[in-house]
């Protein structure tokens, strides 16, 4: 549990002047995949891509409310960042506080987020410090509603970022936890089995990684010879 | 586990179960492990089981899958967001149009476009996937009843989904793996006999399904073999994570449809079946009755689809709508002779516009959504992550087999050997879905 940063800003600063988190900063159009350079060479167009989302008061229709419930039961929850994009809300949450969090969601009455509807992982690794972001699609059987967690965990050096396991919360967090393990070595503490789940139990590496090569052969067809995906010629947009 | 490693071990490799039998039976070993798949034509599909067995009884069991795993969510990173349908497509290859539309729809969300998607694409949609209900339901209660030793029934079901699959046929070019459903709308609109098509399916369909419920809903045999095999209650559904008709089958009338509506399903007049015996039978029942409200849904798709006639089935924005008509020629699909004309013979600016789309593809502003359908099985979700290129950044299909799996030791420890069978069958779970 060493090396979480908490994601953009923190405790006691204004959300509203915080910026959102930045996802990348991209350079050039088009070029080989090879690299980022133009094949021009001019390399001129610099784009920041943030992470979109308001995250400035009220949110809108139910989410204030279960926002300030979440903050009641469990203060201290929030990693200093809420986003409301395309009428959906995701809270960012300190990795430290999730499980006491998840237990509040589940089995509190006015938030009643019975079902952990789809555990995932996203690696961003421009973003340092926040390499490996855990994300939690909740759903509301009581109130017809979702909201989404997301905690963002430093990449180690082993490239094996540590969280607690859900499993105790939400049972069927079990095979979507070794999922994640599996695609992109997150170590879930307190996973009753924490083993590899899609891919053989030998296999080295975790491949839904970004640093994970796609792999793949070139294919020959009628004398041409067509690259496998990764290696193709493609726009950088 | 150090109990089990000192245990002896049986290998057992075709016909030498005598041997193992008689064997077991001399040192008075009452516990067998058994494996059971990956490939076994009971196990519907590339799934291993691996059970310890006391007797017949069965003690311990785990799922193990992953067999079909094809790198889908990984390799549709590399490709523009069109494509991504025909990776999505592959997935859950029997409930196919599912895995289309919740993938389209989230690209949808992404864009901000989901108002803009016009009125006739979306009864098209409704169309097939309700049509794609109906035949996952066929594959679902067929190989299920096949895994019972019920053939008759497997026989119905394949001939009647061969007629849905026909259909999709003439309507998108393919059987399977249709890549139709396309972000904006769909791929193509009905052929020119379509609606004479969709009337004669609804025909034959009310006239067969019933014969599903003849043979099988009364049936003593059936009855014994699935009535309280894979119980699972309400309370054991919201542990486990279980929707669609798993959790329909404990009384809660809970439908995405209903509940979450998208692509208009809130003007569609239609029930949401349940049933409340918690079992396999159950489970059977809520498929047979959604598959005659999915014939109600399609009566309504047909009377939309005669009113809607000569109306676009994509988005009207140049930069998101794929640019050529798809046309079905004598070898399958491709682009518009009408297409091609104009963009080779006419305008410059139609074919570099043609060239950037179908090439570079159309950028997807950044950010994330979740969009949920509900699919033949239960909830299916897709997770997207954009980062404002022209490829996804990370895309999740939350299958509802996936989920479902990890519920087989819930409801079959305690339970004899047999009970497996029903009980997986009543999950139906499609392994290209469950593994991607």
């Amino acid at each position: 549990m060493s090396g979480q940063t908490p994601v953009s800003g923190g405790e006691g600063l204004e959300r509203v002047s915080d910026p959102n988190p930045v996802m990348e900063v991209r350079t050039g159009m088009w070029g080989g995949a090879s690299g980022s350079s133009d094949t021009s060479g001019y390399n001129g167009l610099i784009r920041t891509v943030e992470m979109p989302g308001d995250s400035s008061r009220p949110y809108g229709g139910w989410f204030d409310a279960v926002a300030d419930r979440m903050a009641e039961l469990v203060p201290g929850f929030s990693a200093g960042l809420t986003l409301v994009h395309r009428g959906e809300i995701t809270f960012f949450v300190r990795p430290e506080k999730l499980l006491e969090l998840v237990a509040v969601l589940r089995d509190d009455e006015q938030l009643r987020f019975e079902c952990c509807a789809a555990l995932t992982c996203v690696h961003y690794p421009q973003m340092t410090g926040q390499e490996m972001h855990v994300v939690y699609n909740l759903l509301s059987y009581t109130h017809n509603r979702r909201i989404r967690l997301e905690v963002a965990l430093a990449d180690p050096q082993d490239h094996h970022p540590h969280l607690p396991s859900v499993v105790t919360v939400y049972p069927h967090a079990d095979y979507q936890e070794r999922e994640a393990w599996d695609m992109f070595g997150v170590i879930f503490d307190g996973h009753p089995a924490l083993t590899r789940i899609l891919m053989p139990d030998d296999w080295v590496g975790h491949p839904q990684r970004k640093d994970y090569p796609l792999g793949g052969i070139p294919v020959e067809y009628k004398g041409h010879v067509t690259p496998p995906p990764d290696e193709r010629r493609s726009y950088n947009s | 586990m150090s109990e089990q490693s000192t245990r002896d071990e049986y290998l057992a490799q075709g016909g030498d179960w005598s041997e193992i039998v008689s064997e077991s039976a001399e040192r008075g070993d009452e516990t067998v492990v058994v494996n059971f798949g990956p490939s076994h034509p009971s196990t519907h599909g590339v799934m291993r089981l691996i059970m310890e067995l006391d007797g017949e009884t069965i003690t311990s069991i785990r799922p193990g899958i992953g067999f079909l795993h094809t790198g889908i969510e990984k390799n549709m990173e590399y490709r523009t967001w069109t494509q991504g349908v025909a990776f999505m497509t592959r997935c859950n290859y029997v409930a196919n149009f599912f895995n289309e539309a919740v993938y389209c729809l989230a690209v949808e969300k992404l864009l901000g476009i989901t108002d803009d998607i016009p009125e006739r694409a979306q009864i098209l949609r409704v169309m097939i996937m309700e049509i794609n209900r109906i035949s996952n339901h066929f594959t679902g209660v067929g190989a299920g009843a096949l895994e019972l030793n019920a053939t008759s029934v497997q026989e119905v079901c394949l001939r009647e989904r061969e007629i849905c699959l026909e259909f999709n046929q003439a309507v998108t070019g393919l059987r399977m793996n249709n890549a139709w459903i396309r972000p904006g709308g769909t791929a193509t609109d009905l052929p020119e006999d379509g609606l004479d098509r969709l009337r004669d399916l609804i025909r034959r369909m009310e006239d067969n399904i019933p014969e599903i419920d003849q043979f099988f809903t009364a049936n003593p045999i059936f009855k014994s073999r699935t009535q309280g095999a894979g119980y699972m209650d309400l309370a054991g559904c919201m542990a486990m994570g279980c929707t669609g008709p798993v959790l329909r089958s404990t009384g809660l009338p809970w439908d995405l449809r209903k509940k979450q509506p998208y692509s208009g399903y809130q003007d569609y007049d239609f029930e949401v079946c349940t049933a409340d015996s918690c079992d396999a039978y159950g489970r059977y029942l809520v498929r047979l009755h959604e598959m005659f409200e999915s014939i109600k849904i399609l009566k309504q798709c047909h009377k939309r689809l005669t009113e809607t006639q000569g109306q676009p089935h994509m988005v009207a924005d140049k930069r998101i709508a794929w640019p050529a008509e798809l046309s079905i020629g004598p070898d399958g699909q491709g682009n518009s002779n009408e297409h091609i004309k104009h963009i080779m013979g006419e305008s410059m600016e139609a074919l570099i516009h043609h060239f950037k789309i179908v090439t570079e593809g159309f950028a997807v502003p950044a950010g994330q959504v979740y969009q949920a359908v509900e699919a033949g099985a239960g909830e299916l979700g897709c997770h997207l992550v954009s980062d404002g290129g022209t490829r996804p950044y990370r895309s999740h299909l939350r299958d509802p087999g996936f989920i479902h799996v990890q519920s087989i030791p819930a409801m079959c420890e305690g339970a004899l050997l047999p009970d497996v069978v029903a009980t997986l069958a009543s999950l139906d779970p499609v392994m290209g879905g469950v593994d991607r």
